[in-house]
């Protein structure tokens, strides 16, 4: 059972991983707007068009 | 446009917007599953303060990239479609690089190149859409809001996580403690829970003491302050435990405590969050810039909140006033429905007075400022409206004196029996202690209510009802006393002809003229007539307050009040030619008086895109092939006004008279159209018990009509009314119990805010939104019925969550204080009572309708 003093530490690391997953995506305005992204993925692209780039930073654009 | 012939179309905007996007191939909006399904009303605005370099200084980012950002919250967002819209079609013009759309709250995000396209430009092709833009004020308070919510979400985040893993260590425990566990191992999961909790407590749960600290130094109680004691004893004493390592640690529920809490914590700052933002639009109600004119004529463009009385303002046609004023010079019509709901612009000429935030329909005037900034009429509305919403709070406070009380209670107690215990059996007295506060931990009671609320919210917007408040809903659980606003409420609230008596021929000659226009019945022409093909006049004139005279295709053509037409027709020479009485055999004569469908027949309830073609089938002249014509009388009609006053709704409708010829050939009545369903729904409440009323700023006597068709007594009707009146009647009223207001203008604001509960209809003025606590989305009052029942369900489910948690709390209590449950216990059954408290909340039916 003393395996478990390896595995604990390690499984705990891996939900500090998550919680700054978390965090970085809280920081970046992932979950600023729940509703809309819902509603947009659903609007097929324009063929031909080039697409609107919704995923582009706070900062910069393309498009 | 060739596409588009075979299709059928409610209106030229219809029409045009089709033709916009089938040209930008962008024909696939209609095969969307979800569209709008409200007629789109354009503002008609120019939108030229949006280019003004004060405009740009105070709302407009450079974005680093030679862009410029602009946040613009538009009005009539509420669906898919709505993204779809604002997020392509703005693309069309050069220079527009991205929109963003965030439906709920109704704020677009448009980045452009100032040098390639004017912002005026955006804000025409959205108000084009249906979506008229209005700058957001709130950009800096955002940014902080923006980070609040961020850090509660992270707080959530990572008490979660936390909480989980303790949680799995107290299985572990648990498990280990009937099956044997080894004590090394035992003393590891004890350490990995300290270790697990002590950050969950000064990071996330930090804000409970905080808040309690700050409680303890006004000196108030506040539900945070046991939560702190628990969280803190809990903490305390499960330390020293692990330390010792002897008997139980308490950090599975103190964490779980934390997490559950800040969930809470946020689905109540949540609503109250939208409540906040809706309210910034009662800014967007007058421009930002105004045109002055110095003493030599010259106009410049100066930031609405340098006006000051005595300047000198130029107005445009489609522009709206930023200042009280007196007409200086120039007549035209101005369109005073923010301020009294009236939906037909009254003639204004020199020496009348204009009021900032009304609209100038027809041609440019000037105007003398007399108030400007925070004395205008408009901002002594919405200081009032402010000071109405202020005084909501005693409820709140109520609220928060309970907690406080339970606080008390639950604190005193645990004393009590910390002190007793002492006396007898030390080493259990803080046991003892610990498990009070633990198992009276206010936590269902604190979330049940919001999380039922919440849920309640939820559905209710999938039934086409937004709540803002979770306070509405008590109120509209038991009846009370109902105001409702007529213009727009009980009516369509935009003028549309619903009456067409003659021949259909002159319909295209009509709309020749009209087409032009800007003022409103001119708009309600179009909408009826504009699928037609109408020729281009030779020459046309407005005369304003009477009507619109012209040539077409070589006729005269008068269209306008009975006396502007009776008094401008006038034969010239031969009254038309052979081809035009062969087509179109002339009529008048009496209006067939014995036509059962005719001046008193009912409303048509599908408004303004259908013009009464079916009515023609009884009417002897309608017939286009008819082989009798009648002969001519001449130049006036036989038709008096006093048929039209006289004869209960149609007492709303306005006249109007075409004459071709010198000859009156048709006569239309234009008025405001009754919402579909609102007698049933209006029946509906009575049975229920609802004392109903109106409050209008229209016509007493059109009210009275109105109100006679839908049941109302007339001493129920109140008519002529300003804001300050209806304010006045909710105020009064609220003495003698709860009320609730409907209604859909900002003339109806100010009485939204003070009523008890203030309810928006759909289609209604954005701003008079913000202040209300409800807003109806699908047309029609029928959502009335379902917001009744749906308040009465939800309070009935959060009144079984609090009988259960104090139910539960006082057993709780008691077994702790004897000393028959031990903190252990008491921490598996504080989250049992939590769950079942919860889960009922959370699944309880309170709104049925999930139909679109």
């Amino acid at each position: 059972m003393s395996i478990i003093y390896l595995v604990l530490p390690l499984a705990l690391l891996v939900v500090l991983l998550g919680v700054l997953a978390f965090l970085w995506a809280t920081r970046r305005g992932q979950y600023d707007d729940l509703d809309t992204p819902a509603i947009r993925v659903l609007h097929d692209d324009a063929p031909g068009a080039s697409a609107p780039d919704h995923y582009a930073g706070q900062t910069e654009t393309r498009g | 446009m060739d596409d588009a012939a075979p299709r059928q179309f409610c209106c030229a905007g219809c029409r045009t917007a089709y033709a916009i996007l089938r040209e930008h191939g962008l024909g696939q909006y209609y095969e969307l599953p979800e569209r709008r399904d409200r007629p789109v009303t354009t503002s008609g605005r120019t939108f030229d303060e949006f280019d003004h370099p004060a405009f740009h200084a105070l709302y407009v980012k450079a974005t680093g990239n030679g862009l410029s950002r602009v946040e613009l919250y538009l009005e009539g967002v509420h669906c898919g479609s709505c993204v779809w819209l604002v997020e392509r079609v703005p693309l069309i013009l050069p220079g527009v690089a991205r929109a963003e759309l965030n439906v709920r709250r109704a704020l677009a995000t448009v980045e452009w190149d100032s040098a390639a396209v004017p912002l005026s430009r955006v804000a025409r092709t959205l108000d084009s859409l249906g979506y008229p833009p209005h700058p957001f004020r709130g950009m800096r308070r955002e940014e902080l809001r923006r980070r609040e919510d961020r850090a509660a979400l992270a707080r959530i985040g990572v008490s979660g996580a936390l909480a989980a893993n303790v949680m799995l260590a107290a299985l572990a425990l648990y498990s280990g403690w009937w099956s044997g566990m080894e004590a090394p191992i035992a003393r590891f999961f004890r350490w990995m829970s300290l270790a697990l909790a002590t950050p969950a407590l000064i990071g996330p749960g930090r804000v409970f003491f905080q808040s309690a600290w700050a409680a303890l130094r006004t000196r108030t109680l506040h539900m945070d302050l046991p939560i702190a004691i628990a969280l803190g004893a809990g903490f305390v004493r499960g330390a020293i435990n692990t330390v010792t390592d002897t008997g139980p640690i308490y950090f599975d529920g103190v964490v779980m405590l934390v997490f559950l809490l800040l969930c809470g914590r946020y689905l109540q700052q949540r609503g109250q969050r939208a409540a906040a933002d809706a309210a910034e639009l009662l800014y967007s109600l007058t421009p930002a810039t105004a045109r002055v004119l110095s003493a030599d004529g010259v106009a410049r463009e100066v930031p609405a909140e340098a006006i000051v009385p005595g300047d000198l303002l130029e107005v445009r046609s489609g522009e709206s006033f930023a200042a009280d004023g007196v007409v200086a010079s120039g007549e035209s019509a101005v369109n005073v429905a923010l301020l009294t709901g009236e939906s037909h612009p009254v003639f204004t000429r020199q020496g009348d007075k204009v009021f900032a935030g009304t609209l100038n329909v027809a041609s440019p005037i000037r105007v003398r400022v007399t108030e400007a900034g925070e004395e205008r009429r408009v901002a002594r509305i919405l200081r009032q409206v402010e000071e109405s919403a202020g005084r909501r709070a005693p409820v709140v406070q109520l609220a928060d004196r309970l907690a406080g009380w339970f606080t008390a209670v639950v604190v005193a107690l645990a004393v009590t029996a910390f002190l007793f215990w002492t006396g007898r059996d030390p080493e259990q007295a803080i046991d003892n202690a610990i498990a009070l506060l633990v198992v009276t931990c206010p936590c269902a009671l604190a979330l049940a209510t919001p999380l039922a609320v919440t849920a309640a919210i939820g559905r209710a917007a999938r039934a086409g009802i937004f709540i803002k408040g979770g306070e509405a809903l008590e109120t509209l659980s038991k009846p009370a006393t109902l105001f409702l606003d007529k213009t727009g409420t009980l009516t369509e609230g935009r003028t549309s002809l619903v009456h067409w008596e003659g021949a259909e021929w002159p319909k295209p000659l009509v709309l020749a003229l009209e087409r032009e226009s800007t003022h409103p019945l001119a708009a309600a022409v179009r909408a009826a007539f504009g699928n037609q093909p109408a020729p281009v006049p030779e020459w046309s004139r407005h005369v304003i307050g009477g009507g619109v005279e012209g040539r077409v295709s070589g006729h005269q053509i008068v269209v306008g009040s009975p006396k502007f037409v009776t008094s401008h027709a006038r034969p010239e020479g031969a009254p038309a030619t052979e081809e035009a009485l062969r087509r179109a055999p002339w009529l008048i004569t009496g209006a067939p008086r014995t036509d059962p469908s005719s001046p008193s027949a009912p409303r048509d309830d599908r408004g303004s895109t259908a013009p009464r073609e079916d009515r023609g089938g009884t009417a002897p002249w309608h017939d286009r092939g008819g082989t009798a014509p009648r002969e001519d009388r001449g130049g006036t009609a036989p038709w008096g006004d006093d048929e039209i006053e006289g004869t209960g709704i149609d007492g709303a409708l306005t006249p109007v008279w075409v004459a071709v010829d010198g000859v009156v050939v048709a006569r239309a009545g234009f008025g405001d159209a009754l919402r579909c369903d609102t007698r049933e729904a209006l029946d509906a409440l009575r049975a229920r018990g609802w004392r109903l009323g109106i409050l209008s700023g229209d016509d007493e006597h059109v009210v009275r009509a109105v109100g006679s068709t839908l049941g109302f007594a007339p001493g129920e009707c109140r008519g002529g009314l300003t804001p300050e009146d209806k304010l006045h009647a909710v105020e009064r009223a609220r003495m003698s119990g709860p009320v609730v207001m409907v209604g859909d203008g900002v003339n109806d604001a100010a009485a939204i805010a003070a009523a008890t509960v203030g309810i928006g209809v759909h289609g209604g003025a954005e701003a008079c939104l913000a202040t209300a606590d409800i807003y109806l989305t699908k047309p029609g009052l029928s959502s009335l019925i379902e917001l009744t029942q749906g308040s009465r369900r939800t309070m009935a489910i959060i009144r079984r969550g609090i009988a259960f948690s104090l139910a539960y709390n006082v057993v709780g209590a008691t077994l702790a204080v004897v000393g028959a449950i031990n903190p252990l216990i008491a921490a598996v059954l504080m989250p049992a009572s939590s769950l079942t408290v919860l889960l009922a909340a959370w699944r309880g039916r309170s709104f049925a309708g999930e139909a679109a």
